[in-house]
């Protein structure tokens, strides 16, 4: 079998040693973890991690020559995955300390999650820790990368603000905090968002590591 | 409607290249090679992961990092890392290494301002607030800085209030009066800053018995960190999921 090449961008914030590492021991030798653009344009699959403020996030593309290049690979068809920032990144629009424009891969917006309930109770911002993830629509996990994901697999996260897509169909996966639905996954054609960690949600996560290299 | 998920999380207290444990933050022993123990408690399903190098800001720095990535090699799970950190770039290079939030107390005592610096490069759920407080009279406590040996002056709900404006994503509420004596945790001491405080409260020091679990919970903790009580094999963290289950105590399906 010949190895794809996975390209996990590099601009300069998050903890790429624990994605490289969750690719590796789901058996991917090819992984470049890069800022360089002919990198990314050359790769079979890009993961886009990042933790952070979105201005900044957006930033670090710019200041590295990194935003066409990832429009340019994204069209080809090819996967793409956002990782937390890295999917809020591919939205729009983003909310967060102003408004910043994204990379519109995905037609969405960046908003924060409510602080306060229906009931007038305060949610505890931002969200730290794990979920069970819940299907929007009957099938929408089939033929999608998160295929095979039951009610009892859990997920680790870590936000204050999420992508609201503009289209409903393009919303993947959602969990449930204090009563508001809190997107956790999007996707338009090959292109992923995952709010969530896989990297760091034990094996439920690098389940799902595998079926990104698998795809 | 949902009720919240506490997180169960291993606490590993190292002193250069060991994992230590000690009582009320003193009278260490050496039980081992962290990254084994954390590869262990990973197995068995923790949720997350707290490294603390308790004497780095006592004699600078310290095999952390070494610790931090090793452990990364292994285990999927989150990392908080503290110890010895002073400056945004010794955060840099924990990040780097692996971890994904770290826990600041005595460079935060001493320069507030940290705790903006970080929060504002690596946003709030990064910057975790370590405060180490010692009851001092009914609902009043201090903290403490170096590792539990020098007192600081501040209150503890002042303190944990005036880090979450300052941008603190979560707190790590160690107890030093219960730290290591299995005899419970400080409920009034939980209570008194989840009260205060509109982020996740960890709760650490004094895990005994099962009912420690729901009267930490019940004060509005949302994570509860363990550490002799693993280290010594007493419990694994599959009982004690199962004993939060038992509880009535959501937690993650592992």
């Amino acid at each position: 079998m010949i190895q794809k090449k996975i390209a996990v961008v590099d601009y300069g914030i998050g903890n790429l040693y624990s994605v490289r590492r969750a690719l590796e021991s789901c058996g991917a030798e090819h992984i470049t973890v890069t800022s360089a653009a002919e990198d990314i344009l050359s790769a079979d699959k890009v993961i886009l991690p990042g933790v952070g403020a979105f201005a900044d996030g957006m930033k670090g593309l710019k200041e590295k020559n990194l935003i066409e290049p990832i429009i340019e690979y994204a069209r080809s068809g090819k996967t793409i995955l956002g990782i937390c920032l890295g999917m809020q990144l591919l939205a729009t629009v983003s909310e967060e300390l102003g408004l910043h424009q994204g990379l519109n891969l995905i037609s969405g917006r960046v908003v924060p999650i409510p602080t306060e309930t229906e009931k007038g109770k305060i949610r505890k911002i931002p969200y730290i820790g794990w979920t069970n993830l819940i299907e929007p629509r009957a099938n929408a996990w089939e033929r999608s990368l998160l295929n095979g994901l039951g009610n009892n697999d859990w997920v680790y996260l870590v936000h204050s603000f999420h992508v609201q897509p503009e289209t409903e169909s393009d919303l993947l996966a959602t969990y449930d905090f204090d009563g508001y639905a809190v997107t956790a996954a999007v996707r338009t054609e090959n292109i992923y968002g995952y709010q969530f960690h896989p990297e760091k949600s034990g094996a439920v996560g690098l389940r799902l590591v595998q079926c990104f290299l698998d795809a | 409607m949902t009720e919240k998920t506490v997180r169960l999380i291993a606490r590993l207290d190292v002193k250069g290249e060991n994992l230590i444990k000690g009582v009320h933050l003193e009278g260490l022993r050496v039980i081992g090679d962290p990254p084994e123990y954390a590869k262990r408690y990973y197995e068995q399903g923790a949720d997350e992961l707290i490294y603390l190098d308790i004497v780095a800001s006592l004699y600078g720095r310290s095999n952390l990092v070494d610790i931090v990535r090793r452990t990364a090699h292994d285990v999927f799970v989150p990392m908080t890392v503290g110890g010895g950190i002073r400056a945004i770039e010794d955060v840099d290079t924990l990040l780097r290494a692996g971890a994904d939030k770290v826990a600041i107390n005595t460079a935060a005592v001493r320069r507030p301002d940290l705790i903006s610096e970080v929060s504002k490069r690596y946003g709030a759920q990064c910057m975790v607030l370590s405060i180490e407080a010692k009851r001092q009279s009914p609902g009043k406590w201090e903290v403490y800085t170096d590792c539990g040996r020098e007192r600081s002056g501040v209150d503890a709900i002042e303190w944990a209030q005036r880090g979450v404006e300052l941008g603190a994503g979560e707190i790590l509420l160690t107890s030093i009066d219960q730290e290591g004596t299995r005899k419970g945790f400080d409920t009034h001491l939980v209570g008194a800053i989840t009260e205060v405080v509109g982020v996740p409260v960890i709760c650490s020091g004094g895990y005994g018995q099962p009912e420690h679990l729901s009267q930490a919970v019940g004060e509005g903790a949302d994570a509860i960190a363990f550490a002799d009580v693993l280290h010594y094999g007493r419990i694994t963290l599959k009982d004690l999921r199962d004993i939060a289950k038992a509880s009535g105590i959501r937690v993650r399906s592992v």
